[in-house]
């Protein structure tokens, strides 16, 4: 009796510890953490206007209202003024002109609309943040691709660099580093020619970038962390009344 | 008090009702059962005194229950069952409708919350056997509720018409392609065409909407009615009502109302607490309650890299996966080995010959050359048997005492090795497939099953503890 | 259990105490409910004012205008329409337009901006037709002494030139003003008004 528990206690041990070793086996792409902050409502607007600027013209947004932007403190007519092309409504959505059957055509596949993609992007590697940051500075110079792109975080993307002048061309370079007892060979990208910003001020750039698709993909989440919290408020509340009521009922029972 | 009926009523602990009330209460007494409903299901219904924390859950489940009703009666009112348009009306709902975004949250954490509370309710019952008799159909109910809840989930998961929805639909109704002869006709037919689509989705939201509601209901009700006629079971498994006082009132029981409803308020104030924690702070749950690849619109021409059922499904969503060819030989000689059993100590000659019997037929079927089965079909019969044996639970159980309190070493033993194996096959589910994680699976499957067909066996060997007559504090 | 040392007082205090609270916090949670019934952003954005050139209407004409899905009535008034509509106190029902049926900067005698320009909703305050121009001074079947103005077909309301209701008519009320705007001489912008109007 004794041995079989023991035989128990070991495969309930193996049973247990077996999912840690399996999840210590799954490799994924390391993921840089994006230095975003949803409170910054100057890099919201920053990124509101890149987004526009380079990723409207290929990628829609087609559940996203321009004056939605209200939330990220912009007024109507700064709307109007500073991101709307002509005869777009400040209620419209921010949908795309290019023929998706062209896209197709171009890209090898319609590019996607990005209105959750931030949201999409998530896994259990990193958030959707995380991934869109490392996408967009993992571009590097390919030419076996038909962009002459490809991506570190993406491979073999039918994206291609739209951003290369801002950050500049970067090349795959291999890298011996010593691991635990062995040398292993790492990739890492390296730039090659500098663009029109530095390095840093790329992946600021990026990082405001990112931070608005955070808050397109929901607009709502600031908000609902205020309600929130005074409803949590509320039920702790409701809490302390309805326990002393049942206190006082339950001194019937003994 | 102006009207009296045959038995005075008594409204403890409220103050007099005052004559206007009490006239109208007359009048619809006469005409409707209201006060011996009242009397029958709240303020005469006596409960064990001894509830302790996991008799919270059936009440909240009932909450969970009329939560998932009226948020989706609100849903419903923007949503659009089409292929065309259902991803871009939910992210209508999450935008463009004012407070969308908290009905929608409320009724996709309400999803995961129900299992949760159904889980829980239905570990409660094996841990104190609230399944034995007399209260074998309150259990079946209840069974009849998780299997249709199952359902309902299943269904509501293809309405947003996420990646997630579009392969998960695919796969599962794929199951039913296992099934010899009629199987790939019958998948052309519940989906109503060669892929999932927009006949899919229309039919799957009728059943979510419509059909599995009213079933639900039905059962709920049925459940409740069933509980209330033979009384609620207890930690300590003991009848109430074999001691009663003069008045014919169970000693140790107290009347749900107003005990009981005071308590489940404190439980319901808990609970909804913690529920408002995942709306409000985390509503994607980590990608389990709303899983990320969901936020992409279905795209019949691309599966995921990484796809598995939501949660809840996917201990059997392992077992499922555990079935492989060389898999058969073990589940073979396993049957064979339980026939064994069953022949070496049944007294009955004809139970003997009919597990010898069916045992014969199954590993024909699983190992018999050209009769078997291939491992696909074991794999959805396998899935299917592991939410259907719960169904035989009350005639498992052959020990002498109900609750865990009194059982011995092996039953506790037992339970403690099923819980382990449900979580670890549902952690497995949600993995990609490795070597390793397919023998944990299979070691699962085997222990799942053994938990049930060797009870009868281990509950009677069991060491118990004589049972109290009266219920402990 | 016994009765007596139960402080009935107490118990009253918090079942009444819970109870309120407990409505309170279910007031709350049907406020989103409640809400979402509401239009939404899109029925808000196809209802975004619309803007109409009227640089090109002839006087004595009218032209529809769709805004948030309702017809909206701009009619050029003739120097004689405006006249009838100067005669017409006597048979209406509400003449100084003393009733919120139209914003502030048109709740005077032609009931509207400019006296040229009638900007009106063509639905029928009774149950919601929308009625017919009647524009000439005639005798009509419905009226042997019809100044001219808008007839609704449905159940026989009449309206003058400046959307004023007929007495003794089924609708109640004079036709309604929407907000509006001019953006130029002839440029009107229906939905939205200026600032401090």
């Amino acid at each position: 009796m004794a041995d079989n528990m023991k035989k128990l206690k070991t495969l309930i041990a193996a049973l247990l510890f077996a999912p840690a070793l399996a999840l210590a086996a799954g490799a994924d792409v390391r993921l840089d953490r994006a230095p975003i902050n949803e409170n910054d409502q100057a890099s919201l607007q920053r990124g509101a206007r890149h987004f526009v600027n380079y990723c409207l013209n290929c990628h829609s947004a087609n559940y996203m209202r321009y004056n939605r932007l209200q939330d990220i403190g912009l007024t109507d007519q700064q709307i109007l003024d500073n991101l709307v092309f002509t005869g777009v409504k400040v209620g419209d959505l921010m949908r795309v002109a290019m023929d998706q059957k062209d896209a197709k055509e171009w890209f090898g596949a319609a590019p996607p609309d990005l209105t959750v993609i931030a949201r999409s992007r998530a896994s259990h590697a990193g958030s959707g943040a995380d991934w869109l940051y490392s996408y967009l500075r993992g571009f590097y110079r390919d030419a076996e691709r038909p962009t002459g792109w490809n991506n570190t975080v993406y491979p073999n993307v039918g994206m291609p660099h739209v951003l290369w002048e801002l950050q500049g061309e970067q090349v795959l370079a291999e890298r011996k580093v010593q691991a635990a007892g062995y040398e292993k060979t790492e990739h890492v990208l390296k730039l090659d020619k500098p663009g029109k910003l530095s390095a840093v001020e790329y992946d600021q750039m990026v990082a405001d970038l990112v931070n608005y698709m955070v808050f397109m993909g929901e607009p709502v989440r600031n908000d609902r962390k205020i309600i929130g919290l005074f409803v949590l408020l509320a039920l702790g509340l409701l809490f302390v009344v309805t326990y002393a009521l049942k206190k006082e009922y339950w001194k019937d029972v003994h | 008090m102006a009207a009296t009926p045959k038995e005075p009523v008594q409204f403890r602990g409220a103050g007099p009702l005052n004559a206007p009330i009490s006239d109208a209460l007359t009048w619809v007494d006469q005409r409707f059962p209201l006060m011996s409903l009242w009397r029958d299901h709240l303020s005469q219904y006596y409960a064990p005194k001894n509830f302790n924390f996991w008799y919270f859950f059936g009440s909240l489940a009932m909450l969970v229950l009329v939560i998932q009703i009226v948020t989706g009666i609100f849903l419903v009112m923007h949503y659009k069952p089409s292929a065309a348009e259902a991803f871009a009306s939910v992210e209508y709902i999450m935008r463009d409708v004012p407070g969308g975004w908290f009905i929608r949250y409320m009724h996709s954490t309400g999803a995961s919350a129900f299992f949760i509370v159904v889980y829980l309710h239905m570990f409660r019952g094996l841990m104190y056997g609230s399944y034995r008799q007399p209260r074998e159909l309150i259990w079946i109910f209840g069974m009849l509720i998780y299997l249709c809840l199952m359902a309902e989930a299943f269904f509501g998961y293809l309405l947003p018409w996420g990646q997630m929805s579009f392969w998960g639909a695919q796969v599962i109704v794929n199951l039913f392609g296992a099934i010899p002869v009629i199987g790939s006709d019958l998948v052309d037919w519940i989906r109503g065409d060669f892929v999932v689509s927009d006949a899919t989705l229309n039919r799957f939201f009728a059943f979510h909407v419509i059909a599995l509601p009213l079933v639900l209901l039905g059962l709920v009700a049925a459940h409740i009615m069933a509980l209330h006629e033979v009384g609620s079971n207890n930690p300590d498994g003991v009848e109430i009502k074999k001691n009663k006082d003069a008045q014919g009132r169970p000693l140790d029981g107290i009347p749900f109302h107003p005990y009981y409803t005071v308590k489940d308020i404190v439980g319901v104030v808990v609970f909804l607490f913690l529920f408002f924690l995942v709306v409000f702070f985390m509503p994607e749950m980590g990608g389990y309650f709303l899983e990320f690849n969901n936020f992409i619109p279905a795209d019949p021409l691309k599966t995921p890299p990484h796809i598995a059922p939501v949660w809840y499904f996917t201990p059997y969503y392992s077992i499922l996966r555990a079935i492989t060819e060389e898999f058969m030989l073990v589940l073979a000689i396993g049957v064979a080995a339980y026939v064994v059993l069953i022949w070496l100590t049944a007294r009955d000659t004809r139970i003997k010959l009919a597990a010898a019997a069916i045992g014969l037929v199954v590993v024909v079927l699983m190992k018999g050359g050209p009769l078997a089965l291939d491992a696909k079909v074991w794999g959805v019969a396998m899935m299917g048997a592991a939410t259907l044996i719960f169904f035989v639970l009350p005639w498992l159980d052959r020990s002498p005492v109900k609750s865990i309190r009194y059982k011995g070493t092996l039953f506790r033993t037992a339970l403690t090795i099923f819980v382990i194996t449900f979580i670890v096959l549902g952690y497995y589910g949600v993995q990609t497939v490795t070597p390793v994680g397919t023998v944990i699976s299979q070691i699962g499957t085997l222990l799942y099953f053994a938990f049930f067909l060797l009870m009868p066996w281990y509950s009677v060997m069991d060491k118990t503890k004589p049972e109290p007559d009266r219920v402990t504090m | 259990m016994s009765e007596k040392d139960t402080d009935q007082g107490k118990r009253q205090f918090l079942v009444a105490a819970t109870t309120v609270a407990g409505g309170v916090a279910a007031g709350a949670a049907a406020v989103p409910f409640v809400a979402s019934m509401m239009p939404s952003e899109r029925a808000k954005a196809a209802g975004a004012p619309v803007e109409v050139d009227v640089g090109a209407l002839a006087p004595g004409e009218r032209i529809t205008v769709e805004w948030r899905g309702k017809p909206v009535w701009v009619v050029r008034r003739t120097k004689e329409m405006l006249d009838t509509i100067r005669g017409n106190d006597g048979n209406v029902a509400d003449p100084g337009s003393k009733k919120p049926m139209q914003p502030a900067y048109a709740a005077n005698e032609f009931r509207s901006i400019k006296d040229e320009y009638l900007v009106v909703v063509g639905i029928c305050t009774h149950l919601g037709c929308s009625p017919v121009d009647k524009f000439a001074k005639q005798a009509e079947a419905f009226d042997p002494n019809w100044q001219g103005g808008f007839y609704c077909p449905c159940h026989g309301s009449l309206f003058d030139l400046a959307g004023r209701v007929y007495k003794n008519r089924p609708a109640p009320d004079n036709l309604v003003v929407p907000p509006h705007k001019y953006l130029s001489d002839t440029r009107i912008l229906i939905g939205e008004e200026s600032k401090g109007a």
